[in-house]
């Protein structure tokens, strides 16, 4: 090897670190809740089995599902954050990458919850008719919670999977991990710490969020 | 000032796209190979060895491929091997995919009945000759609707190597864009030609889906 590896230049950025790490969780959480809401919405209009829904609906989400799913993230947040100011809609970044986040993750979710929901029991949902449930009643009470609880362990990867995703939205000067990483390493002329350093923080962070979603979902999904 | 028209856009964007598909082709070819190893390896119980290829997946599972890419690009360097993006991004992209199609073939050969491998043992046949004659033929037909699919994260993932300088359809874009001032139709011509690429795939991977599942029922 020609050059040893020397981590405390890197080391001593640590306050930029540990802004990266707040901005990282910051927008997962943000883009998680927001990309779930939008998620089940999806899936309640796309599923097979609630219901007639307009055509024209279930071709706008279909849309929209496909187009996010065979698209790259950073095409998507690159289209947000300097495709639509051409529109007169100019975005900060870290609003644009929350959008995206939130776009993407919408997608995803959607087709995942809309397999949990589509392998609600009929008789179930009839039951629910049975007893007067209003159909939003169903759909809260009756149909969401045993979905949700049948697909979460896929959730929480495709939750990870976007949390990593996130590296990309310092490319546009959100002050997340990677961006902190780009900056230590261009201050320090130290690439190779700075990157394997912010490396194993995505790693420790995808391992925690793991265990804590999987906690969530004991705790609150399956105790009904 | 020069005038572009969407043809001049869409041309450089298609010429631009030969580098992202011959990129995902490498990537998933090579990244097949080492994963056929590894899964050779974990499948063989050698003492350690199930753990390592574990903690391999995990590792790529578990941080950005941006921050793969990065390493990859400055990490070759480091043992004073020359590299390009090029490289980098191909060796990144490779054994990316190699631990995801190990951990996915991996679960198609947990799914093949405990029997099976042991009517192969009682038929005297060898670990080698147990994985190539029984195992690996069944896995097989379970396997192929989830690789496909992959190909598509693939091809997906392709685009951020734009971030470490490689030319591909990503970075043709936006040096397109700051060039024709056009940003709005650019990233939306490059996100139609990245949905173009992969759409077949995701369809071919849901039908040949549907098909296993409708053999089964």
């Amino acid at each position: 090897m020609l050059i040893a590896l020397d981590f405390s230049a890197v080391l001593a950025s640590w306050p930029l670190l540990v802004r990266g790490v707040v901005w990282t969780i910051g927008l997962t959480i943000v883009g998680t809740v927001l990309g779930l809401l939008l998620g089940t919405a999806c899936a309640w209009a796309r599923a097979r089995n609630l219901g007639h829904r307009p055509t024209a609906l279930r071709w706008a989400v279909a849309s929209y599902v496909e187009l996010v799913r065979n698209t790259p993230f950073i095409v998507q947040l690159f289209f947000l954050f300097f495709g639509l100011p051409a529109l007169g809609l100019k975005l900060s970044p870290e609003f644009a990458s929350v959008l995206a986040m939130v776009i993407n993750l919408g997608a995803y979710s959607a087709e995942i919850i809309r397999a949990g929901i589509e392998a609600t029991p009929r008789g179930q949902i009839e039951a629910a008719h049975g007893l007067a449930l209003t159909p939003g009643q169903t759909f809260r009470r009756v149909v969401l919670p045993p979905a949700l609880q049948k697909v979460w362990p896929a959730m929480v990867s495709q939750i990870i999977i976007v949390m990593l995703g996130s590296a990309v939205c310092g490319q546009i000067s959100t002050p997340e991990l990677s961006y902190a990483a780009n900056l230590i390493s261009s201050n320090t002329f130290r690439a190779f710490e700075a990157f394997i350093l912010a490396t194993a923080v995505y790693l420790v962070l995808s391992m925690l969020t793991r265990r804590l979603l999987m906690w969530i979902g004991a705790r609150f999904l399956v105790g009904r | 000032m020069v005038e572009f028209s969407l043809w001049d856009i869409l041309r450089n964007l298609l010429l631009a796209a030969r580098w992202t598909v011959s990129l995902s082709l490498i990537a998933f070819i090579g990244g097949g190979l080492v994963g056929l190893v590894l899964l050779v390896l974990r499948l063989s119980k050698l003492r350690g060895v199930d753990r390592a290829v574990g903690a391999y997946v995990q590792v790529f599972q578990g941080t950005p491929l941006l921050m793969q890419l990065f390493l990859a690009y400055f990490g070759i360097a480091l043992f004073g091997i020359k590299t390009s993006p090029w490289t980098a991004a191909a060796v990144a992209l490779t054994l990316y995919t190699s631990a995801y199609l190990t951990e996915i073939w991996r679960g198609c050969v947990a799914s093949i009945p405990k029997g099976q491998w042991e009517a192969a043992q009682s038929l005297a046949l060898n670990f080698g000759e147990q994985l190539r004659h029984v195992v690996l033929p069944q896995a097989l037909r379970i396997a192929v609707p989830p690789t496909v699919g992959f190909l598509v994260q693939v091809i997906k993932g392709t685009a951020l190597a734009s971030v470490i300088g490689f030319v591909e359809l990503t970075k043709a874009g936006s040096m397109i864009s700051n060039a024709t001032y056009q940003p709005f139709l650019v990233y939306a011509c490059v996100a139609l030609l990245y949905f173009a690429l992969c759409f077949p795939v995701s369809l071919v991977a849901q039908s040949l889906e549907r098909k296993l599942h409708g053999n089964r029922r």
